[in-house]
């Protein structure tokens, strides 16, 4: 069976210090290599922080953007789509296209994926990014 | 030096918008566009003292914003050799070498137009998209806008701190938006142009003096969206509501008091605005694609063409409310509606409108809804009812201006059926 193993943290918290932050990438990369040798891992990646969050929702083909993330509490994750698109634009194109996003009771967040913290990184600015992928 | 300095500001409030939208397509960046334009301005005001006034000074400045531009790249290079870790940071601030040409200018005829496109992005929240706009298309300061806007000026850095992020963050483009998605796109850019003007207009707290900064600041920004998308004819529409609602600035205000449009002295109102206002409804018209923002002006102009209150044609006015209210089925037209249909097909069948708009119960609460319906019974002698309808109007507004206007109708009504 394959799992997804979903992140959750508080964006609110104090950024780490330089040394603390360096301990959590080499953390990082100790799961990923592991796990990369047992031949499990298929895949990870910090998203950014809520900030970049754009969420889409289509009503009668008109879709409603809304700047942050805004899924009611009761609509919960379900599943997830990873594009490569030109921009903002294109990604939301196509997420318009996702049918959950014209439902009646859910949305479709669209978040960019900066890419994982180099191995041997040291984060100038630790917390701006996250990096916990 | 004072003059230099007031040229300087001239330069800067008529070319700011068109620098800084090219140096952000050049940068790829918001903040270093404007820390070129300052850098720029820094510059001007050293040199042009000197060297005199420069031919073309809007030019100049974005020479030379141009020029620190490339020189910020090259430190920013310098300093990637050392840190791998700016190099998402520097993949967007790349500078092209090249400096611009004639190709360039053409190609670009004004970038204008895609920074108001980006400013207005649907993923940025509105009040993010009003200040970005101002900042940014209108040159006006972060305190500038705060004050005009009664914020703290922290709240509104943080705003459009986070708008920058978000543009550079979630890749917002840099980019007029396809013929596909324009007119939706177009009608959000349209919709913070008319929020700055109302801000400007209608608000009737804080400084009076910027807020009618932000009134014209607005009616500029139409006028460059005109200028630059001239068959959009609801932009023409937009642009003609403003300027005719704004023709009235002088005559709608006595003492801090509102004054309201059949009680204006009319020879306060702005001619050259309306004949403006007028010529571009006629052309916005003409392109026979209706819109809210065209209706709305239509309406207006008829009120402008009116020398007296009596001579305003209601009957006009009730049909373009009755087209509005397909397009914006919201309270306050079906409400104008009613009164327009009271002033020409008869106060009672106004009446019977505004019951049956307020049969439902949804605008119970709604303050304008009250003043409307106790406004017609006074108008048709229902003097108790119509005190009672301007004391629930008045239990359900906070706005100073409102209120003393619905006491004053209450004194009148009071004195009236003394007088009796």
């Amino acid at each position: 069976m394959r799992y997804m193993m979903l992140i959750y943290k508080d964006e609110t918290a104090e950024p780490p210090s330089p040394e603390e932050s360096r301990r959590r990438v080499d953390g990082v990369w100790t799961v990923i290599d592991e796990a990369t040798r047992r031949g499990v891992l298929q895949g990870c990646e910090p998203l950014a922080p809520t900030s970049t969050a754009t969420t889409i929702r289509t009503q009668n083909g008109k879709a409603l953007i809304t700047d942050g993330p805004f899924a009611e509490t009761k609509e919960q994750l379900a599943g997830y789509y990873i594009m490569d698109c030109k921009d903002l634009d294109e990604a939301l194109e196509w997420a318009a296209k996702i049918p959950t996003c014209g439902g009646p009771n859910g949305c479709i967040e669209v978040r960019p994926l900066p890419g994982l913290p180099a191995r041997e990184e040291v984060i100038a600015e630790a917390g701006a990014s996250s990096h916990n992928g | 030096m004072a003059d230099l300095r007031n040229t300087i500001e001239s330069v800067f409030h008529q070319e700011s918008g068109r620098i800084i939208a090219g140096l952000i397509r050049l940068s790829g960046s918001f903040d270093l566009a404007e820390e070129a334009m300052q850098d720029a301005f820094a510059s001007a005001l050293v040199y042009w003292p000197e060297k005199g006034l420069p031919e073309n000074p809007g030019a100049w400045i974005m020479a030379a914003a141009h020029r620190k531009l490339i020189d910020y790249a090259r430190r920013q290079r310098t300093r990637r050799d050392k840190e791998d870790s700016l190099a998402y940071e520097t993949e967007t601030a790349i500078v092209p070498q090249e400096s611009i040409s004639d190709d360039d200018r053409e190609n670009f005829p004004d970038d204008r137009l895609r920074l108001i496109f980006t400013c207005c992005h649907p993923a940025i929240n509105v009040e993010a998209q009003v200040a970005l706009t101002l900042r940014t298309l209108g040159g006006l300061t972060t305190p500038e806008i705060a004050r005009a806007f009664l914020l703290p000026e922290p709240t509104l850095a943080q705003r459009l701190v986070r708008a920058k992020r978000k543009i550079q963050e979630a890749h917002i483009p840099y980019e007029v938006p396809q013929p596909s998605k324009l007119p939706e796109r177009l009608a959000s850019v349209q919709a913070v142009i008319y929020l700055i003007f109302n801000e400007g207009y209608s608000a009737t707290a804080g400084d009076s003096l910027i807020r009618r900064d932000l009134a014209s600041e607005a009616i500029r920004l139409g006028r460059v969206l005109c200028q630059l998308m001239p068959a959009e004819a609801e932009s023409l529409g937009l642009l003609a509501l403003m300027l005719l609602h704004d023709s009235r600035r002088e005559a709608r205000t006595a003492n801090g008091e509102l004054v309201l449009l059949d009680e204006q002295d009319r020879s306060l109102w702005n001619r050259a605005q309306i004949e403006e206002g007028l010529r571009l409804v006629d052309q916005a018209l003409r392109l026979r694609r209706i819109g809210p923002y065209q209706l709305q002006a239509a309406i207006a102009a008829l009120h402008a063409q009116a020398t007296t209150p009596e001579e305003t044609d209601w009957k006009q006015i009730a049909a373009l409310y009755r087209e509005l209210s397909v397009l914006q089925p919201t309270a306050v037209v079906t409400l104008n509606h009613a009164v327009a249909v009271a002033l020409s097909d008869g106060l009672e069948k106004g009446l019977q409108l505004i019951q049956t708009i307020g049969a439902s119960g949804a605008l119970d609460s709604y303050h304008l809804y009250h003043a409307a319906r106790a406004d017609l019974l006074r108008r048709v002698g229902r003097h108790s009812e119509a005190a009672e309808a301007y004391n629930r109007a008045l239990s359900l507004t906070a706005n100073a201006v409102e209120q003393r206007y619905l006491e004053r109708r209450l004194r009148e009504l009071s004195s009236t059926s003394m007088a009796k």
